[in-house]
């Protein structure tokens, strides 16, 4: 365990630098001049980036540091303490959060000029900079509790930005009733755990969780509450709907939070309790499945979205459900991997789509768009760039993480694979539909739009280029060992993901062969490649168009309704509750509550009516009382 | 000089004046109108508790009672002195030492 006091101060300071970029901009924005606020805020989080790129390269991919603040809960013989676990996957978390966090916070500058909550957007976005690194540093499951609910609270604050705006409301409440109900799996794996082990830290756990018998159904509740705690911050079946409806914030936040950073916690979470998620093969079995159906799920979804933030929302669903299909599978730094490419391009692809709204004016609709890419070039490239890599061509860094996923699901069980490998055609062909109805073909908008469109400043598009290289060059750090490179991301992450492995490798189907692999490879490509060419056939060659809402019939009005979902919660969930609590109001609320509280109101008044009749201001009367008193008195005392 | 037996008073009769004097400096308190004769019986209240104390001393050989018969006379001075204050005050305003006149003080 390194101790080397540089590394605790970077490791400290991660965290502190938003803290203090928040704390700063929300006390003393007002006094702040508005260029400033925005640079502040961007600038702590570089420092934060810094920091952890100075740990990376300081720290050992073998060795942890453990930084224990200060002792927090002590009660019995439970110990509860606040502190902060520097290892390879953290660290990894940390530089994704940091870094495209700070390329975000530099597109927000060009992005919300002119709002007049610039400073405030800041402000809330620092904070959440500040709990999501304290939910991937945290070194045990409250620490982590504290920022999973915080970033739930900056999800809140920064989809109801413009707050004006009822349904931006509505969406921003959604967003977050859903993740608390998630949070209450949560809370529930918690408390098993500190009831069961008297420890919450994550070492703790693991080493009584590994003296436990096989497949006891101890571990098996704990890891299923934590994953119910999953599905709702991780936005998959059943407690997805807040995500596409999320895309009511502005478009950084939906970079950042749904895209990039948040949405991602609950894979982080499963992958550090990944040994003992290897120790409950059902709840993977359920994890995988859950994976596999929202994957297959939002693609459908996808196909036939037209609001462009829409298309991307249901795009990271099913991602976020390949992420999970992946863990399901035991292959935890696969999907770890497929997190920080999914990363890159997701939030390259939402920054570029903010690009083309800016552009635009706001428009969203991409019935009302085409032809873009001669008016805005960059942001075209950019977006080329992200579609090419988010639909699993190689040699760009989709496809390596992706290619990942698929082997092993093959290995696996081959319905999944199936399931998988169609899901990802749907999303190389829903991706080039968007690709080629935005920049494609001639525009559909009005002549006014038109005469406006213009490419977005500088700090806008940079953060795009860099997105675009990090899409390229990504897959890299993952080469895939059939073609003989070291893999190494994969490395990187086995002191974490060693636990797991020497448990599940026990009951392994076993390893495909290079040919096989080989063949998987070209089958995904050519499937891919496939579905593009199709979209460009349909949308370029025969030029179609989305029809509009009132054309639609049968299943595609189904499908273009997202499976009528919201509407089934509406009937069966929503509208049942908002009726019992009317019926709470009536008869607790207005019968009993107010009963009591009125009723001693009425005594207290009677007493004070009835008392007051004593004062009759007679002053022989007033001696009199006296005497009587001082008789009582004695009389007591002689008695008792 | 003749002895004075103290014995052959029993202290009981003390005791006994005592609570007599004190019962009927209540009862004055308690049903007289004017208040000079107020302040008269409760004077008479504490001259009774002074004769208790020095009894007490006087059959205990104890020198206390007497001491703290002094306090009680220094207060009892103070007070008839604001008392009277008051009183002639009252007397300037209303013209008379009735206290059932004094009725204002009440809801």
């Amino acid at each position: 365990m390194l101790a080397d006091s540089s590394l605790i101060t970077a490791g400290m300071l991660i965290p502190l630098f938003p803290l203090a970029g928040f704390l700063i901009n929300g006390l003393f924005g007002k006094y702040i001049p508005k260029s400033i606020t925005g640079w502040l805020g961007s600038l702590s989080v570089l420092a934060s980036f810094v920091c952890a790129v100075y740990i990376f390269y300081k720290l050992p991919s073998d060795d942890s540091l453990h930084i224990d603040l200060f002792n927090w809960i002590s009660f019995s013989n439970f110990n509860i303490g606040f502190g902060l676990l520097i290892d390879p996957l953290s660290i990894t978390m940390m530089l994704v959060v940091t870094g495209i966090g700070f390329l975000i916070h530099l597109y927000s500058i060009g992005y919300m000029h002119g709002d007049e909550g610039f400073t405030r957007f800041f402000t809330y976005l620092n904070l959440f900079i500040f709990f999501m690194l304290l939910l991937v540093m945290g070194s045990n499951y409250l620490v982590m509790f504290i920022g999973w609910e915080g970033v739930g609270l900056c999800s809140y604050l920064l989809i109801g930005f413009w707050f004006k705006n009822d349904a931006y409301n509505d969406a921003a409440k959604k967003a977050f009733v859903m993740n608390r109900i998630g949070d209450l799996g949560f809370l529930l794996g918690m408390f098993l755990m500190l009831f069961h082990f008297g420890s919450l830290d994550y070492e703790t756990v693991t080493a009584k969780a590994l003296l436990l018998p096989a497949g006891s159904t101890l571990i098996v509740f704990i890891t299923l509450f934590l994953f119910v705690g999953a599905t709702g911050k991780s936005a998959q079946i059943p407690l997805y709907t807040w995500l596409p409806d999320a895309m009511a914030g502005p478009t950084p936040v939906s970079a950042l939070i749904h895209a990039a950073t948040m949405v991602t916690a609950g894979i982080y979470m499963i992958t550090r309790s990944n040994v003992i998620y290897a120790l409950a093969p059902i709840t993977l079995e359920v994890v995988a499945c859950v994976g596999v159906a929202t994957c297959l799920f939002a693609a459908i979804i996808g196909l036939m979205q037209n609001d462009i933030k829409k298309v991307l929302a249901y795009s990271t669903v099913s991602q976020l459900g390949l992420m999970f299909a992946a863990l399901g599978l035991g292959a935890f730094s696969s999907g770890m991997f497929h997190l920080v490419t999914h990363a890159f391009f997701k939030a390259l692809l939402f920054l570029g789509s903010g690009s083309v709204i800016h552009a635009l004016h706001g428009e969203q609709d991409i019935r009302k768009m085409g032809g873009l890419s001669k008016y805005i070039k960059i942001t075209f490239i950019t977006f080329l760039i992200g579609a090419i890599a988010i639909s699993g061509i190689p040699p760009f860094a989709g496809f390596f993480s992706k290619d990942e996923i698929l082997a092993k699901a093959f290995e696996h069980s081959k319905a999944i694979w199936i399931i998988l490998s169609v899901s990802s055609m749907m999303t190389a062909f829903y991706m080039f539909r968007l690709v080629y109805l935005t920049f494609f073909t001639d525009f559909r908008g009005t002549e006014e739009t038109k005469k406006h469109i213009h490419e977005s400043p500088a700090t806008m598009t940079f953060p795009l280029i860099i997105l675009a290289v990090l899409s390229v060059i990504g897959g890299l750090m993952g080469m895939p060992a059939v073609f003989g490179f070291p893999h190494k991301f994969q490395i990187y992450l086995s002191s974490v993901t060693e636990g797991s492995k020497k448990i599940l490798e026990a009951n392994n189907a076993g390893e495909i062969s290079h040919s096989t692999e080989y063949l998987l490879i070209a089958t995904a490509v050519i499937a891919a490649i496939a579905s593009i060419l199709y979209a460009r056939y349909k949308y370029i060659t025969k030029k179609e168009q989305p029809a509009e809402d009132a054309a639609l019939a049968g299943i595609e009005k189904v499908i273009s309704n997202k499976f009528f979902v919201d509407e089934i919660y509406e009937t069966l969930i929503v509208k049942p509750i908002k009726v019992l609590s009317d019926l709470f109001l009536v008869l607790v609320d207005k019968l009993i509550i107010d009963l009591i509280v009125n009723a001693s109101a009425w005594i207290v008044g009677l007493s004070g009516r009835t008392l007051r009749l004593i004062q009759n201001g007679n002053t022989g009367f007033y001696v009199f009382a006296m005497v009587f008193g001082i008789i009582v008195l004695f009389v007591l005392r002689l008695l008792i | 000089m003749k002895e004075i037996a103290l014995n052959s008073v029993p202290h009981n009769w003390y005791l006994l004046l005592s609570t007599l004097l004190f019962c009927i400096g209540i009862m004055g308190v308690l049903f007289r109108r004017n208040a000079i004769i107020i302040m008269m019986c409760i004077e008479l209240m504490l001259n009774s508790v002074n004769l208790l104390l020095v009894s007490f001393s006087a059959y205990s050989g104890n020198t206390d009672g007497q001491v703290f018969v002094f306090f009680i006379m220094v207060v009892a001075a103070a007070e008839v002195a604001v008392g009277l204050a008051l009183l002639i005050s009252v007397y300037r305003n209303l013209a008379s030492t009735d206290i059932d006149i004094l009725s204002k003080l009440k809801w």
